[in-house]
This record gives structure tokens, sequence and C-alpha cells, in this order.
């Protein structure tokens, strides 16, 4: 990866998601390159998750080509995509609700876990060893996120905003290339929002991961992102840079009725009236 | 007739004659399954609790075929097998009302597995509550206790042969009862009010309810209906094969769930078609095998099904949400 | 120096339970070494089941099954080496050595059998385990009844009566460490993560099939290290031994004492055993008893008496473990 700085980490070519005969996402294209940080966004049921999904192994895509770091991952299970190095958080929060925060994270430092089971029994030197760096990595994370003050508790009766860092925090964990974040900002307040974006782009310069974020929220996904993509009923109708991308007439139509422009978060721009 | 077709055609009796048996406890199992998501554990004992009432109440209905009376008219003994029918029906009914209520209601939108728990108690208190001594002062003896009991003939058996295939009217009576059911069964979910609000819970009871369709309700009345058809079941069989004891629901009730996953768990016509395939393979891997294979089968069926199409015959693939 | 350290903290509880087992031996009575072996094997039943239904959220309804392979297995083992000697031993240890081999063999037949088990089935939600486990102990069963060799529905009787009380002790502390030190584990925190969300298990790296197999597979052996326990305890065995009632009874001690908990698991299991040891004339109403009690205990209190916690940290929400 250092010659080729430019060679994309995530590569999906044609892309396609079928349920029987619902077309869910149709020829997908995303080409992302380490440390980059791309937008991905559309209305609702445009197919964002769908995309995710494909991408982390959840379904497999009925048609096109997914590759992580050059070696195609189609049909993967999800666990292997993951020790591939594609990890994700979900926009429903999916955390292990009865474990602490610590637990949370250290479970997503398990791939690398060589000492196996026996290890475990006869409580080898080893093994031991392995338990105390995946303890020191995961309290690593934990701080990175600014949780450390909140590993012995349990998931559940997290506030709502740290549960959402607490599964950035776990996907992080699991040393990542290319990190997949669904509506991370869902159901905070504006202010909080803002943290947020900031918080993901340090993320992305500290670890140089490349960050592909789902959000409602154009306007503050603009802010943070280099690069937009805007899905529609399955279908890729807008790539480019922000600024761009908020004037493409298409992108308009799409969101036209939908809450967003009421918001005028997407004001029309003027001239096209 | 050349022997071996006759062979093939009585194993084809007999399976059908098992089979509808399978099918009728599989619809229990499967419309339950279709509104609540849920095993409904206890099903095969609803089956037992079926043929004990129907036991207890041809007890009481025709006391005097115990005494050694000759035998009422061919009419008058029709009468008594339907009121006995009927009547097995009803308690069922009931018992699946009550086990609704008090076990699974309180539990509802819990984890899945406390349902589950709960629902092995319930099996566990109709197997073994039946199995205690009888309690003293009841007009029945009730418990039955764990020794067997035998099934009064309701009807007089006539056997008759076919070209060499053997035949009564018992398997035919038991087929076409079944058969009237499986149509009765149709009707109420796909032309009455009734139905069309069940196939609303099951397609999803958030919703149902917002459109004022009584979920409560409408969930009890499945049970209520589908531990009916077991009672049914458990009768046709039991005229037949009339030893009955507190444990005779398990088998046939583990197999029954499997024809239900066989036909895909949730589908009504699936069910049918699951109990009446896995009768026919079970008569005929017994008998042109070896017969103490035969209770293996059903499970190699699970397994084969599970393993190739997970969904059932009949089945819709689930997509799970994330 | 730090081999032997490592292999000092390896077996160091059994070396400080082998004393204490043997004192053990020594004061109890005719009367209360039965009580306690009853109660070692329930504990190493339960506990060894906790590690499915309680760390990873599975539902398996077939362990007597898996009991009943242990047992027949380390059964045909003293039987088959009745007569041999090992020439360097005395007598009694002699006999120890076959008994400890045969238990051995026992535990891996079992995990065999779980691994067998385990593959197709796991591939399913839990509910349908449910069945399919059931469904698979009561096979194990009607196989064994159906061979002539394993004494069909009679069993085998005459087996040498091995089993006693620092044998069981030592197989109780060595099942409680493997799932106390298993809990505290990555290895642990994995099945723990599937039990949690599945999905989220599998996005995060862990294979959640395979660790469903493992658990299944360990959970199995030590079901077939107390059925070989049981088999010379009593000295005969019998297809009835092992049927679905006695499946139930270690489920109940489970969620009794807490899905997910050891110590509630080994509390649950001591405390019915020793109930039913004092009820012995209300047996009839035994099955009727647990069936109740499951049903109030998911009503009224379903986590069970622990949840998910163990019996010192009552206080705290739940422990938070730490490399030990």
């Amino acid at each position: 990866m250092t010659a080729g700085a430019a060679a994309p980490v995530l590569e999906l070519r044609g892309v396609g998601v079928r349920f029987g005969g619902l077309r869910a996402l149709a020829d997908f294209d995303l080409a992302l390159r380490p440390g980059e940080l791309v937008g991905l966004i559309g209305p609702n049921g445009a197919g964002k998750t769908t995309a995710f999904n494909a991408i982390t192994g959840v379904y497999a895509p009925t048609e096109g080509e997914v590759r992580v770091a050059g070696a195609r991952v189609n049909g993967l299970r999800p666990h292997r995509i993951c020790a591939r190095g594609v990890a994700r958080t979900f926009q429903n929060i999916r955390l292990f609700r009865e474990l602490s925060a610590l637990d949370n994270v250290r479970i997503a430092c398990h791939a690398g876990a060589r000492s196996g089971f026996f290890g475990a029994w006869l409580r080898t030197p080893h093994h031991r060893a392995e338990e105390a760096r995946i303890h020191d990595r995961a309290v690593s994370y934990l701080e990175v996120l600014g949780l450390a003050g909140r590993r012995d508790e349990l998931a559940r009766q997290l506030p709502y905003g740290e549960q959402r860092r607490l599964e950035i925090a776990r996907a992080l964990a699991t040393g990542p290339r290319v990190l997949c974040l669904d509506e991370p900002a869902a159901g905070m307040n504006g202010a909080e929002k803002v943290a947020l974006m900031e918080l993901i782009r340090g993320i992305r310069d500290r670890f140089g991961t490349a960050v592909l974020v789902i959000e409602h929220d154009m306007r503050l996904v603009m802010g943070v992102s280099e690069r937009l993509l805007v899905l529609d009923h399955g279908v890729t109708i807008a790539e480019g840079p922000p600024a761009a991308v908020r004037r493409d007439p298409r992108v308009i139509e799409a969101y036209l009725g939908d809450a967003y422009l009421e918001e005028r978060h997407l004001a029309p721009p003027p001239g096209d009236r | 007739m050349p022997a071996r077709l006759v062979e093939l055609l009585q194993h084809l009796v007999n399976g059908l004659s098992v089979g509808t048996i399978y099918a009728l406890i599989a619809l229990g199992y499967t419309m339950v399954y279709g509104v609540l998501k849920l095993i409904n554990f206890a099903h095969g004992d609803v089956y037992m609790v079926g043929a004990f009432s129907g036991y207890y109440l041809a007890g009481r209905l025709v006391p005097e075929r115990a005494a050694g009376a000759p035998p009422p008219g061919l009419a008058g003994a029709t009468l008594q097998a339907a009121l006995v029918t009927l009547g097995a029906m009803a308690v069922c009914a009931l018992l699946g009302l009550a086990i609704e209520r008090f076990a699974y209601r309180p539990l509802r939108g819990r984890a899945r597995l406390t349902s589950l728990i709960t629902a092995i108690g319930v099996s566990l208190l109709l197997e073994y509550g039946f199995q205690l001594q009888p309690i003293r002062g009841l007009p029945v003896a009730f418990p039955p206790g764990p020794t067997p009991r035998f099934f009064p003939e309701l009807l007089p058996r006539a056997d008759w042969s076919l070209g060499g295939v053997s035949l009564s009217n018992y398997d035919v009576i038991g087929l076409a009862v079944a058969v009237a059911l499986m149509i009765g069964l149709q009707l109420v979910v796909y032309r009455t009010r009734f139905g069309t609000a069940m196939r609303a819970v099951s397609f999803d009871p958030k919703v149902a309810a917002l459109m004022g369709i009584p979920v409560d309700r409408i969930i009890a009345g499945t049970f209520a209906l589908g531990s009916a058809l077991a009672a049914a079941a458990a009768i046709l069989n039991a005229v037949p094969r009339p030893q009955i004891h507190p444990l005779f629901g398990l088998l046939p009730g583990l197999k029954a769930f499997v024809a239900a996953v066989l036909g895909g768990i949730g589908s009504v016509p699936g069910a049918m078609v699951g109990g009446l395939a896995l009768g026919l393979a079970e008569e005929l891997v017994a008998g042109y095998t070896a017969s103490s294979f035969k209770d293996a089968i059903a499970f190699t069926v699970l397994i084969l099904v599970l393993l190739f199409r997970p969904d059932g015959l009949f089945g819709r693939a689930r997509v799970e949400k994330v | 120096m730090r081999r032997l350290r490592s292999l000092a903290l390896a077996v160091l509880p059994l070396a400080v339970a082998l004393p204490l087992l043997l004192g053990l031996r020594a004061v109890a009575g005719p009367y209360l070494t039965i009580v306690l072996l009853d109660v070692g094997v329930n504990v190493i039943l339960a506990v060894s089941l906790q590690v499915v239904n309680g760390f990873t959220g599975q539902f398996s309804l077939g362990h007597a099954g898996f009991m009943s392979v242990g047992a027949y297995t380390a059964a045909k083992v003293t039987l088959g080496l009745a007569d041999v000697q090992l020439a360097f031993l005395p007598t009694a240890a002699s006999d120890a050595v076959v008994f400890a081999g045969a238990l051995a063999a026992g535990m891996a037949a079992a995990a065999l059998a779980g691994l067998l088990v385990g593959l197709p089935s796991l591939r399913l939600r839990g509910d349908y385990l449910a069945i399919v486990t059931l469904g698979f102990g009561e096979i194990i069963r009607s196989v064994i009844e159906n061979s002539p060799w394993l004494g069909g529905a009679l069993g085998l009787t005459s087996l040498p009566l091995e089993t006693g009380v620092v044998g069981v002790g030592l197989a109780v502390v060595a099942t409680v460490v493997m799932a106390w030190r298993l809990l505290r584990s990555t290895q642990g925190r994995a099945l723990l993560a599937i039990r949690e969300d599945e999905v989220a298990a599998e996005a995060m790296g862990v294979d959640t099939t395979g660790y469903k197999v493992r658990a299944f597979v360990i959970s199995a052996a030590f079901a077939g290290l107390a059925g070989g326990l049981v088999a010379h305890l009593i000295g005969s065995i019998s297809p009835g031994n092992f049927g679905f009632v006695r499946s139930m009874e270690i489920v109940v001690m489970v969620v009794l004492g807490g899905l997910g908990s050891i110590s509630g698991a080994v509390v649950a299991a001591a405390g019915l055993t020793v109930a039913l040891e004092l009820l012995r004339e209300f047996q009839a109403y035994r099955m009727v008893a647990y069936a109740l009690l499951l049903i109030v205990v998911m009503l009224a209190r379903p986590q069970g008496l622990l949840g998910t916690r163990e019996l010192w940290e009552p206080w705290r929400r739940r422990r938070t473990g730490g490399a030990a």
C-alpha cells in the first residue's frame, strides 16, 4: 500500500442486490482509497444500508464484484470480510447489551487471538500475554472515543450518544482498513452531530482508515466528507465533491417532497426556480 | 394385481392414514408459529389431552357399552362418535385458550427463550400431571395415571379388501374427516374476517394492531383453532390405534413439527402436504427396509430439509433486517 | 522455571482440591457420600450445559443423550479392560488408571457426538435447535435400545464401582475451572457475543458457526464425563437412565440458577439434588414440580436466581472481568 497509495482499499463494481423481484441496489460502483472519507446519502429506502450489507457480507451480492484490498470477497461470511479489514456500525445500535463497554471492545479485538480454548483453560503464558494485549488495546480504543471512564458499565446502561460512540470503538478495534458507519449521528442534536463528525475525521487522520458514512443529514455530511455518493431507488444518481453534488438537479429532485427540503438543508440554488 | 403393486398400494394407504394425523397436528404448529413466531412446544401434549378428553367423554356417553349392553345402531354410533369428537375439540380449544392466556401472553415481547422455556414447562406439566394418581371425589378417574388406557371402539370396525389391499372403514372415515377439516380451515383462513385478521397478524402484528385488529383475540383464536384440530387428530388416531397414555403425544408432536418444517413453517397448505409426505415417507421406508428405523426417519428428514431447503417446500425465505 | 510456574497455575485448582477431597472422603458417612456424589454429578451436568445454554445463548434439550454416549463408552472400556493389570502398578492404582482412561474415552466419544449433532443443527435459530436436540437425544436412546452390543433396553451391568468422592470432586473442580476460565477469556467472550447479538458478533469477526459448534463439543464432552462417572457409581446403566426427563432435569437446574451464571448453576444443581433427596416420598410429583418451577420462574423471574451474575457479586450489575 505504499507505492500504490492510490490503489483502492474497497472497490465495488456493478454490484446489485435483489430480494425476489425487488431490486434494492443496482449497478453500484464505488472505489474507496486509503484515508478517504466518503459520504453515502439518499432518501429513505434508497439502498444505502443494502450497500453496506453487500459490502460486509450480510447479503451476498446477486451481481457484480466486491474487492477488499484487491481480493474478491463476494459471498464470504461476514466474519471473514471483517478479517480482511472491513468493519461497520449498525443503524439501529447492535451492541452486546448485557456486557460491559470494555467487553464489547475486547470481543472486537478477538480476531487476532491465536491461543485457543486449551490455552484459556491451562492459562498458558502465551494466553495470558494475549489477554493482556487485548485488554490494553481495548482500553486504548475506549480512550480514543472518550469512553475510558465508562469501561465497566453495561452497554445498555450508557446514554444514547455514548452507545453510538461505543459502536465506533468496537468497529475500530477490529483493525479495519475500511470503516463503514451507518448513520452514526442519528438521533443526536445539532451540536452533538458536529462534534461526532469532527471525531470521525480525527479517527481517519489518526488511523489512516478509509471511512464510508451513511448520513441522513446532508448538510452535515457535506461538511465532513471529501466526496459524496447519492443513491435513489437503488441507483447511483450523482457522485463527486459535495459542492457539485448539492447543485445536481437529480439530487434535488430525489430529495423533493422529503423533509429535507422543508428543513431547508437543501434549498434549491438560485436560478433553478 | 401383482403382489408388488399390492404391497405398494398397501403402504400408500397406511402412509396416508398416518400422514393425515401428522398433517392435522402440524396445522396447529404452523398457525401458531404464523401469528406468534413461537413453536408451541406443548402442542403434542394438547393432542394427548384431546385423546383423553375423548376417552372420558366416550366413557360418559357410551356407558351401556361398558356394561355389555347391545351396541347402538349405526346412526346412533355415528352420532356418538361425532359428539365425542366435537366434545374433545371443544375441551382442547379451551385448553389452548388457557395455555395462551396464562403461559404465553404474559411473556409476549420478552426474549424468545423465555417463551420457549415456559412452553417446555407447560408440556411437562401436562405430561406428568396426567401421570399422577386420580384425585378422589371426581366423577371420572382423573388424572388417568401412568398406565396406558384403551380408547373405546366408537364405531364398529369393518375391514375390506380391494384387490388384495386391505382397508378399513376407519381409514376411509379418517381421511374424509381430515380432508373436510382441512377444507374447512382453508375456508376459515381465506374467506372469513377472522382468517383475514389472522393473516394480517401473521404478516405484521404491530401494523395489524394499528389497523384496529384485536391482536390478542386473534392470537387466542388461533390457539383455540389449532388445539381443536389436534384433538380431532387425536380421536381419528385413537379409534384405530386405541392405546393412549400421558406421554404418547411426544413423538407425534415432534413428527408433526417436522412435517410443519418440511412444508414451510407458517404455511397452511405446507403443513398439510408436509404431514402427508412425512407419513408416506415413514411408511415406505419402514415397509421396504427395517421398521426399527421408523422413528428416526422424521429426524433424518428434518436434517435434510434444514440443510438443503431451510424454509421448507412452501415457505418464503426470511431475510433478517439488519 | 517459568514453564514450571505456568504448569503449577494450570493444575493449581486440582492440587488444592485433592487433599480437601481426601479429607472429605475420610469423614463422610455412607449416606452423605451418596448425596455428595449425586450433587457432584449434577453440578458437572449443569455447568457443562451452561456453556451452550447460558454462555452461547443456544438451547439444547439433549444433554442426557451426550451423557449416555459417555456412559456407554466408558462402560465398554472398563468392561473390556476388566482383566488388564498394568504390570508396574498395584491393582488399585492400575484400576484407577484404566478408569481414568475410560472417562477420557467417554469424553472423547461424547465430544464427537456433539460435533455430529452440532454441525447440521447449529444453522438453526434457538427454538428449532431446541427441538432438534431433543430429537437427537431420543435417537441416541433408540439406537442404544436397538443395539444388542450395548445391552439393548436392559443395558450394561456389573460395571466396576470405581466412582468415589475424590474422582467426582476432581471432575467437578475441573468442570467449574473450565467454565470459569473460559468465561474470562477471549474465546469465552466470543460465545457471550453470540448470545447477545449474533449478527453483530459475526460482523465483529467472530466465526459464529465455528464457535457454536465448539461450545456444543465442549458441553457434550463434560456431559460425557458425568455419564462415565454415573455408570461406575451405580454399576449398571440402561437407556432409561438417559431419557428426556434427565435432560429436562439439567435444563431446570440451569434455568433456575440463571442462564449464564456458573455459581447459579452450581447452587441450583446442589439445591435441587438435596431437595429431591429430602423429599423422596414425593417422587411422583417431581416432574410436575419441575414443570411448575419452570413456568413460575419464567413468569416471575426469567433471569433465574442469579441472572448472569455470580453468587459473590449480588450488589454489582455484572462482573466486568479482567485478565485474571
